[in-house]
């Protein structure tokens, strides 16, 4: 029996000839990852356990961006400790508020994630780096604390869903509308416990901004890992930022897949998730009826330079609709710089958006942009469940940044192609 | 043996549900747990006076990895979770920590809430004091047993090394 991409993953990094789908096994790892939220609690369970050192200071990543700029007192307290741990045990990769930015985003751009490698982290959407070929799935605090100690993972190798992705985007049709199309097809629950591989020659038109989405929430239909081939687009990111080498895999030709979806890219509409559920998802243009109060472009799922260029380029030359707060966060500093020069903040500026540095915020309730009772909104993020964003009688719309930008000008759901010249709705 | 009573949930139970981030800048369990199922379920803490097995339906657990989810469970009081399955992060987060998990879709279909139930974790079987259905489930499998048996990942490692 053949096997996936994933399970050739962890077979190398195993040291083993094969793996089948349900088998658990250690695993080395090639980084341990945590945030300002998780590695506190990593940290006090590993200190309480006696261990002294870490198994290497280069294959640990720290990073503040949950509740920094800190938040409160106690928020400062845990960005203290995790501060304090990175010092002590010299760990490399800690970048401090004003170097650094939003995990999911930060670790590709410095390179700290390559194909074949197996990455760990104490954040659900650690999946992230499936785009660049990696394994990475999310773990928690105390799984953090062991690798950090030891250098491996229990692991339960998954079975897979391969996804086929065929034919080419329509206008303005970006990865966050592909993968909430997908989880609208699969629900919630959908690729539980699974790999998602992602096949076909549509890929050939996702750019990694679009994969890095896609591989981001595959989490939200229960997977455990998503995976993109190692194509020619993936090489050429990889090139100025991986200088170590890696290997990248594929799955046997006789592979044993649990389920597969074919999606034509073509007819993959602009789509929203609605409350309260990612899965609750709606083609964009057919909820053109649902008033917004804010709207939130950024986040480890869209907060790179091209979701900050597509949401400019509805914004230029138009406004926020009265009454309604639209909160752009470059995901990391090294974006935020770049935005600047490509003159996309002076866009959000003149639109009446307001820039935040880069920040988790938001997106999980934490601060910059929470939400009142009844208040609706539309967000690049990656949940919309009860009380994700503020008040238990709130709601969040998730969406493109097209689509996010769109709509932050009307005041309702919009898609871009329902605004005229000035940004009424047509 | 587990003996409680059924404290009933559906679908999709997330861990924003279980314990909203707002509270994250909390690390105490012991505080943390009084916002458990705050904003789905004001009278959590009053059922679990009397109830304290937790019976959902599908996916129970789902969305973000943080720990918190199963450990406010178990602060609060809560001794075994019953579910027709589990999210995967936790799952693996409740098995790190100790608190008990056990999948069972006939278990999910049928029980309700208040029911008195006898749970052997050794044996495999959960036994319904009020219609008297027994339904068994599978065993963990070693390497897992290994990590409940010791209370958790930690305890399980030191004593690996102990060895």
């Amino acid at each position: 029996m053949g096997m996936t991409a994933t399970q050739k993953i962890l077979a190398h990094a195993a040291g083993v000839e094969s793996l089948s789908a349900g088998q658990l096994l250690s695993c080395p790892v090639s980084l341990v990852l945590g945030n300002d939220i998780t590695a506190p609690v990593a940290i006090d369970i590993f200190e309480e356990a006696g261990f002294k050192r870490v198994f290497d200071k280069d294959k640990i990543a720290l990073i503040p961006d949950h509740f920094v700029p800190n938040k409160d007192i106690a928020s400062a307290q845990m960005a203290k400790r995790m501060r304090a741990f990175a010092r002590a045990h010299n760990i490399t990769h800690y970048y401090e508020v004003g170097r650094g930015g939003i995990e999911h985003a930060l670790l590709p751009e410095k390179g700290l994630v390559a194909p074949g490698e197996v990455i760990i982290g104490a954040d659900s959407h650690t999946c992230t780096y499936g785009a660049v070929g990696a394994f990475s799935t999310g773990v928690g605090s105390t799984d953090m604390a062991a690798a950090m100690a030891t250098g491996e993972c229990w692991v339960k190798v998954p079975g897979a869903m391969r996804v086929v992705l065929t034919g080419k985007p329509r206008q303005d049709v970006t990865g966050k509308d592909i993968i909430l199309h997908l989880i609208g097809l699969i629900g919630v629950d959908g690729a539980r416990y699974m790999s998602i591989e992602f096949t076909g020659d549509g890929i050939a038109h996702l750019t990694m901004d679009s994969r890095f989405t896609m591989a981001n929430m595959v989490i939200e239909a229960g997977a455990k890992n998503g995976l993109f081939p190692v194509d020619e687009v993936c090489r050429e990111y990889l090139n100025s930022r991986v200088s170590r080498p890696w290997n990248s895999y594929e799955a046997d030709e006789d592979a044993d897949y649990e389920a597969e979806v074919v999606i034509d890219l073509g007819e993959v509409p602009l789509t929203v998730s609605l409350p309260h559920l990612p899965s609750n998802t709606k083609a964009a243009a057919d909820c053109s009826h649902i008033a917004i109060h804010q709207a939130v472009i950024g986040s480890c799922t869209n907060g790179r330079i091209e979701d900050l260029r597509q949401a400019a380029s509805i914004l230029r030359g138009r406004k926020v609709a009265d009454y309604v707060r639209c909160i752009v966060f470059p995901a990391t500093v090294d974006i935020y710089r770049q935005a600047m020069e490509e003159g996309l903040i002076g866009v959000f500026i003149d639109a009446g958006a307001t820039v935040s540095m880069p920040t988790c915020g938001p997106c999980l309730g934490g601060f910059c942009g929470i939400l009142a009772k009844g208040e609706t909104c539309i967000a690049t993020t990656n949940r919309n469940f009860v009380g994700r964003m503020g008040h238990a009688e709130s709601n969040i719309i998730l969406a493109s940044p097209a689509v996010a930008a769109a709509s932050a000008v009307t005041g309702f759901v919009t898609v871009p192609g329902a605004l005229s010249e000035r940004g009424a709705a047509i | 043996m587990i003996t409680d009573r059924v404290l009933r949930y559906g679908d999709h139970v997330d861990t924003d549900a279980i314990i909203p981030a707002r509270y994250l800048n909390i690390t105490d369990m012991a505080v943390l747990a009084a916002h458990a199922m705050e904003d789905v379920d004001s009278l959590f803490h009053q059922r679990l006076h009397e109830e304290k097995i937790i019976v959902a339906g599908r996916n129970f657990g789902c969305g973000s990895s943080r720990e918190h989810a199963p450990a406010v469970l178990k602060e609060a009081g809560v001794k075994l979770v019953i579910a027709h399955s589990f999210a995967r992060i936790f799952y693996r987060n409740a098995i790190n920590i100790g608190l008990p998990i056990i999948e069972c879709s006939e278990a999910s279909r049928d029980l309700v809430e208040g029911q008195t139930l006898d749970v052997s974790l050794e044996e495999g079987t959960i036994f319904c004091r009020d219609t008297e259905e027994q339904y068994p489930f599978a065993p963990y499998p070693p390497f897992m047993q290994r990590i409940i048996d010791a209370g958790g990942l930690i305890p399980a490692l030191k004593k690996e090394a102990a060895r």
